[in-house]
């Protein structure tokens, strides 16, 4: 039997020729990742059981995005942590206030991750790194201070879906709208224990950043990973940045799939997620209209630079409709400076819009636009679950990013189309 | 054996709800235990009892891999907890914290909010005493109930890297 592209990856850093779906094995870690959440209860947990030595100090990072720059002491407490557990340790990889950006958007810019590699992060979204053909996935503190402390963890390996992609994307069409649809079809477990494998001679027409998207949100169909094929575009993405040794696994002919998807990229309309659940899913067009107060861009799902320059393209030259909040937020320094650059962030504030520094910040309720009881955003994020931005009774519909710059400009859902019109 | 009257949810309990992200900064398990669930039952975190039992439905535990989920609802006195389905970084999370979960769908669907419930960790029998019906949960794989045996991950981690 063969295997998937992820089973090929468990099994070679496992150290075994061959693995199937239902296995539980062993396998090395290229790279353990942490936040300012999560590293501190890691930490806790590697100290309360009296382990004193990371595994190597060059593949671990720490990424302090979450609550920074710190929004009160209580977080500021629990950077502290990380941050003198990383100097302890001599961590190599510690991104602070001023080098931090959103990590899932900051280790693939920085070049810490590359095809063929084993990541774990103590972050859901730490699936985003399948897009350059990883196996990466989220995990716990737990998990996380056993991986710095053994370079390596325990993994179930998982069976998959095959996610078929044909055509090419309408204009103000983008991965997200590929990732909602699909968690619309198979719902927010439907991949639950298993890996989304894309595939397909659609894949070769989407962007990095369109995979970065789409990987990013396969933890919202439950899946375990979210992987792409490694191409061309992968490694013009990789070459200049990523020192290590590129592997780029392939699928087998006959690789087992629990049951295969097809999209196809050409028939996909923009798509919003509406509350309370990513699976909730409506084409733009159907709910066009419904009033908003804020909007939100940015995030480790789109606060790429593809994604800037597409709120950019509808928001330059035209004005936050009254009484709406836009917030952007580039995800890493280098995206934010190629946004000033750019002439971005100068058409961006003059359109009415606040411009901050990076940080995962309204995305899980965390500080820079809690929403209150009432209030509704349309949010370039990945998640809307009760409360997931502020009060229990607000509510956050997920989108792309020129659908929420076209939100912010109406005061309402709108379509890219219909602002550009104007 | 566990003896304790059950807390019932719905589908798709995410980790948002089981503990916001507001009270992250805070990671003591107390503090996190008297926010537990408040985003969707505010009657929670002042009437459990230690021993009860929670039962949510499929999905059990999505969304972000915070620690904090589990580790709130371990602390808050729940002994364990019985869903249909978890999320599976949640499954990872509470195993690895030793914390027992129990995976059975009929149990999930039937067992009703305050019935008096007892569970056998070591054969994964269910009894729901106020309706009187027993269910069979799906069994640990041997690596993982080795793993819960030698006191968690991180006991067998270090057993490892000082071998």
């Amino acid at each position: 039997m063969g295997m998937t592209m992820t089973q090929k990856i468990l099994a070679a850093h496992a150290g075994l020729d061959e693995v199937k779906a239902g296995d539980l094995v062993e396998a090395k870690l290229d790279l353990v990742l942490g936040n300012d959440v999560t590293t501190p209860v890691a930490i806790g947990v590697f100290e309360k059981n009296g382990l004193t030595k990371v595994f190597d100090p060059e593949k671990i990072a720490i990424v302090l995005d979450h609550y920074t720059p710190c929004k009160d002491i209580a977080s500021a407490n629990l950077c502290k942590t990380a941050r003198d557990f990383a100097h302890k340790h001599a961590i190599k990889y510690l991104f602070d206030v001023g080098t931090v950006g959103i990590e899932h958007a900051l280790l693939p810019e920085q070049g810490l991750v590359g095809p063929g590699q084993m990541v774990i992060g103590a972050d859901s979204h730490t699936c985003t790194y399948g897009a350059l053909g990883a196996f990466s996935t989220g995990v716990g503190s737990t998990d996380m201070a056993a991986g710095m402390a053994a370079g390596e963890n325990w993994f179930k390996v998982p069976d998959a879906i095959k996610v078929d992609l044909k055509g090419q994307l309408k204009p103000y069409v983008s991965g997200k709208d590929v990732i909602l649809h699909l968690i619309g079809e198979i719902g927010v477990d439907g991949a639950l224990y298993q890996s989304l494998e894309f595939t397909g001679e659609g894949v070769s027409a989407l962007s990095m950043d369109d995979r970065f998207t789409i990987a990013n949100m396969a933890i919202e169909a439950g899946a375990k990973n979210g992987i792409f094929p490694v191409d061309e575009k992968t490694m013009e993405y990789v070459n200049g940045r990523f020192k290590g040794e590129v592997k780029a696994y392939e699928a087998d002919e006959d690789a087992s799939y629990s049951r295969t998807v097809e999209i196809d990229l050409s028939a996909l309309e923009a798509t919003v997620s509406l509350p309370h659940l990513p699976s909730n899913t409506r084409t733009v067009k159907e709910v066009a209209g419904m009033p908003i107060n804020q909007v939100v861009i940015g995030s480790c799902t789109n606060g790429r630079i593809s994604d800037l320059r597409a709120a950019h393209e509808i928001l330059k030259g035209r004005k936050v409709a009254d009484g709406i909040r836009c917030i952007v937020i580039p995800a890493t320094q280098q995206v934010y400076r190629q946004c000033v650059e750019e002439g971005i962030v100068t058409d961006l504030i003059d359109a009415g819009c606040a411009v901050s520094t990076p940080t995962c910040g309204p995305c899980l309720g965390g500080h820079m636009g809690i929403l209150s009881a009432g209030e509704r955003a349309v949010a370039t994020t990945n998640r809307n679950f009760v409360g997931r931005m502020g009060d229990t009774k607000s509510e956050v519909i997920l989108a792309n990013p020129a659908v929420a710059a076209a939100s912010a400009v109406k005061g309402c859902i709108a379509s890219p189309e219909e602002v550009m019109a104007c | 054996m566990l003896n304790g009257k059950t807390w019932k949810y719905c589908d798709n309990v995410d980790t948002d709800v089981i503990i916001p992200a507001r009270y992250l900064n805070d990671p003591d398990p107390a503090a996190l235990a008297s926010h537990c669930m408040e985003d969707i039952d505010d009657t929670f975190a002042g009437n459990v009892q230690a021993g009860d039992i929670m039962v949510g439905g499929w999905n059990f535990g999505c969304g972000s891999s915070r620690e904090h989920a589990p580790i709130s609802i371990q602390a808050s006195g729940i002994s364990c907890v019985i869903a249909a389905s978890f999320a599976r970084i949640f499954y990872r999370n509470a195993l690895n914290i030793g914390f027992p979960i129990l995976e059975c769908p009929e149990a999930a669907l039937e067992i009703q909010q305050g019935d008096e419930v007892s569970v056998d960790l070591e054969t994964g029998v269910i009894e729901d005493k106020t309706t009187g019906k027993t269910y069979q949960a799906n069994p640990q794989p041997p690596f993982i109930q080795a793993m819960i045996d030698a006191g968690g991950l991180l006991k067998y981690i270090k057993g490892k890297v000082e071998a």
